[in-house]
């Protein structure tokens, strides 16, 4: 082949990568355009009384009842719903979390090490569905026997066994993004340390925790908004109800919750209870998108050694 | 305390704490497998449609569907994904352009799935009419591959040492030689392991499905894509996932017997794939020691 | 009297803002071996590499002046010349060797693939030469299936050598192709080394002197960027005209 031919084909191939990389940008395009467009048609639609008058409803309001006749459209009750499961979730994700990424890096064997890191990996492949599937049937009747023990009642439908299955299922995700931050501290830290005598567990919690601080807060912001964005465990196990509540034995609704709810009846195009769905979802990529900036920052400015 | 008890202690502390979470993975599998054991074993299972009556549904329209939309979503992924990680890898340099859609895949992997269905259901089903559809469902799978496959590639191109792509410019060769007779080659392993992590997750993934209209009682196959590609494309679908969330949302306790055993199914399933990708991940450090 | 192969005329060459090479000017003459010295850091990998426009592959690199190559007398650095056309006819040889993860075989007919050579025949009489050429034929024409990692470091560096000459470049680059060998392998090199120059005209970076004085005809002596002196290895070795360069070749520093 010619040379010149050659450039050409050359030319045409690295276009095609370019292409092909531009791709994502328009996929993210693309979901700024649909939630930005319907939201919008959200808030200046008649039925949610016109904008600005639903921008107000939206915030003011206490209920949220687009897809009834009466239309009440406070985001709270699924605001309060999204986070306190996020919350229980942390609750349970951060101790175990750091626990886990500091026994595995620092005092586990080589072999523990691999004989364990392949199932929590495997943990992260596990479908979500099936986690829900397990909170429902599993957790739920487990909790609701311990909890009739001490003769509190528990529903069926509750905000603490997805909750709970959401922290185990996202750990494996923060316990590595903690372990990855531990492992940026540098090892002449960790030796100034030994070399004044701190055993080993003091270098790790006093030393090189600290100074992965960072890192770890880090790790902690992406798996709040995993189990922010987090869809199937919720839509099984926690009700379709949103309930503005902050106590854990009562059904809840998450906003994803909600957007599956709707999305399973029949949806006329444009019609209010479609564009409600997008405006969950527009709130829902901004929470998330805040928590992964600022995750992102916090990295950026990691401490350099 | 001495240290050494404090020492001790901790590690058991540690070992419990991961231990918890194994025990945690292994009750799911056996709370499945108790719970559906009747199904997971029964052969009418596998080849009816879904019923009324628990005991005559079946997963065939589920597993067939979940091929022909899992099967459009590698194809998506691999054909966008790949050339995306070769061309911010080897060819982005430190350029804007490359570093925008650099920061834009680390935001896309962090989105969650659910967005991904509003984006096709706005964008796809009603904007481009594509339908609720298995072309729809298999796109929009693609999407949320994508950054996994983009970011596998870039580290396997990574371990390829810059020697190799010296010694192959050296002797005259250009960028699309050096990729095909030697970029590729080298990371194909590697890259092979992203695809099947990215397909066993994307297999059980079913937000993003629901909210383009999946439905759950489809009783007959899309039309064989030899006989006709565009009617198989175009025909509705339905997913493992998506049978078994509408079987655990019923109320009877009958469909829930049926929900665990595809939930079993879709567990093995990943099993499966996760530890293809594992193996092939070991065989090619072998092959490649640079 | 000696032909020009190849002719550097006030070369600078800039990595971003940091100016590597400064005003360089020098000749390579045809089918001799042409040694270039100096401390690390000198610029003296930053002037082979400009040879055959490696610099090209990394971004924020930018040459001025002129390489001239002979007879058409094109200028390599020069805008609008085809890099890929230039490392047709010249070829390199790296510091480590970097075979690639195929067969022998392979290897060594890759930079003939790419030239479009697909006569099965011709490939293996080529491949075949050029192992011979390298001195490497005797030790692997059994096991020419064999990836080429099982070689050891010399036979390695051996087969980049036989994997460049295959395509029959005009001038053939090597950048400090013993740093990594052992005494026993450098010594084969080098004796190649001497062999090819009956029919290739090279240019060899080395941090060894003693290397340069065995191997090299012509001597370059850089320091800081610049060509600090340029003439015969025996000149250059036995009687300096700079001072600098009496220092560096008498171990004062460097």
């Amino acid at each position: 082949m010619k040379i010149e031919v050659k450039k050409k084909l050359d030319v045409i191939f690295k276009g095609f990568l370019l292409l092909t990389a531009t791709a994502s940008i328009l996929v993210t395009v693309g979901i700024v355009v649909a939630l930005v467009e319907d939201t919008i048609r959200f808030f200046t639609h008649p039925e949610g009384g016109g904008f600005p008058t639903s921008l107000i409803r939206f915030f003011t309001e206490t209920e949220w009842t687009p897809t009834f006749i009466s239309k009440k459209i406070g985001i709270w009750p699924l605001l309060c719903g999204t986070f306190l499961i996020a919350g229980i979730a942390m609750a349970i994700s951060i101790p175990l979390g750091i626990l886990i990424a500091v026994y595995l890096s620092e005092f586990a064997s080589h072999r523990v090490r691999e004989a364990v890191k392949p199932w929590l990996d495997f943990l992260e492949a596990v479908p979500t569905v099936v986690y829900g599937y397990f909170a429902l049937l599993g957790v739920t009747p487990l909790l609701q026997w311990i909890f009739a023990k001490f003769g509190i009642e528990m529903h069926g439908m509750n905000a603490l066994s997805p909750g709970i299955v959401l922290g185990v299922m996202i750990l494996p995700f923060t316990a590595s993004l903690v372990e990855d931050a531990m492992k940026g501290v540098p090892q002449y830290l960790r030796e100034a340390s030994y070399s004044l005598g701190a055993t080993k567990l003091r270098t790790a919690f006093q030393v090189v925790i600290p100074a992965a601080k960072s890192g770890i807060i880090a790790a902690y912001l992406l798996g709040t908004s995993r189990a922010i964005g987090e869809t199937m465990v919720v839509a099984v196990a926690a009700g379709m109800y949103p309930n503005l509540t902050l106590n854990p034995l009562e059904p809840v609704q998450t906003i994803t919750g909600y957007i599956v709810q709707v999305a399973l009846g029949d949806l006329p195009f444009l019609s209010f209870e479609y564009l409600s769905i997008f405006a969950a979802g527009f709130l829902l990529f901004v929470l998330t998108l805040f928590f992964n900036l600022l995750a992102v920052y916090l990295k950026s400015r990691v401490e350099r050694y | 305390m001495d240290y050494k008890k404090a020492e001790r202690v901790f590690s058991a502390i540690g070992i419990f704490c991961v231990w918890f979470v194994l025990i945690f993975l292994f009750s799911i599998a056996v709370k499945l497998f108790i719970d559906g054991f009747h199904r997971i074993f029964d052969p009418k299972f596998y080849i009816s449609y879904p019923s009324r009556f628990p005991e005559e549904a079946g997963i065939l329209s589920a597993w067939v569907d979940t091929i022909y939309i899992m099967l459009g979503a590698i194809f998506w992924s691999v054909v966008l994904g790949i050339p995306a990680g070769i061309y911010l890898e080897e060819f982005g340099g430190k350029g804007k352009i490359a570093r925008l859609i650099e920061a834009n895949i680390t935001n896309l992997s962090a989105v969650p799935s659910i967005v991904y269905g509003l984006l096709a259901l706005g964008i796809f089903v009603y904007r481009f009419k594509f339908g609720e559809s298995i072309l729809t469902a298999g796109l929009t799978l693609g999407l949320l591959m994508l950054p996994v496959i983009v970011v596998t590639t870039r580290e396997s191109l990574r371990r390829i040492p810059r020697a190799i792509r010296e010694g192959a410019y050296a002797l005259g060769a250009t960028n699309y030689e050096l990729v095909f007779h030697h970029l590729l080659p080298y990371s194909l392993g590697g890259i092979l392991t992203g695809v099947i992590i990215a397909t066993s997750r994307a297999i059980g993934e079913t937000a993003p499905l629901l909210t383009i209209g999946a439905l759950t009682f489809i009783a007959f196959l899309p039309p064989p894509p030899w006989e006709s590609f565009i009617e198989m494309l175009k025909s509705p679908f339905t997913m493992l996932a998506i049978q078994m969330f509408n079987w655990v949302s019923r109320p009877q306790e009958a469909f829930h017997k049926n929900a665990a055993a595809a939930g079993f199914i879709l567990l093995v399933l990943c099993l499966l794939l996760n530890s293809i990708s594992y193996y092939l991940r070991y065989k090619m450090r072998k092959k490649y020691q640079w | 009297m000696e032909n020009l192969k190849l002719k550097v005329e006030k070369l600078n060459f800039y990595y971003g803002a940091f100016h590597a090479l400064k005003d360089i000017t020098m000749p390579i003459y045809e089918r001799k071996v042409t040694a270039i010295i100096g401390p690390s850091g000198c610029g003296k990998s930053t002037l082979l590499r400009c040879f055959n426009r490696m610099h090209d592959l990394y971004p924020g690199t930018r040459y001025e002046g002129a390489i001239l190559l002979y007879p058409e007398g094109i200028n390599i650095v020069g805008q609008g010349v085809e890099p890929l056309y230039i490392r047709l006819r010249i070829g390199m040889v790296f510091q480590k060797p970097n075979p690639f993860p195929k067969s022998i075989f392979e290897n060594v007919a890759y930079g003939l693939r790419i030239k479009g050579i697909t006569n099965s025949t011709e490939l293996k009489d080529r491949v075949e030469k050029a192992l011979k050429d390298a001195a490497l034929w005797e030790e692997v024409k059994d096991r020419l299936k064999e990836n080429a990692y099982s070689l050891s470091g010399g036979q390695q560096q051996r087969l980049c050598i036989a994997r460049a000459i295959a395509v029959e470049p005009e001038v053939l680059l090597f950048d400090e192709p013993t740093s990594a060998l052992d005494p026993i392998s450098t010594a084969r090199i080098e004796d190649l080394i001497v062999e090819l120059k009956s029919k290739i005209t090279i240019v060899i970076v080395t941090h060894n002197m003693q290397q340069a004085a065995r191997i090299s005809d012509f001597t370059a002596f850089m320091y800081l960027g610049e060509l600090i002196e340029f003439g015969p290895t025996e000149k250059i070795f036995t009687n300096p005209e700079k001072k600098l360069t009496e220092d560096y070749i008498s171990g004062r520093f460097g």
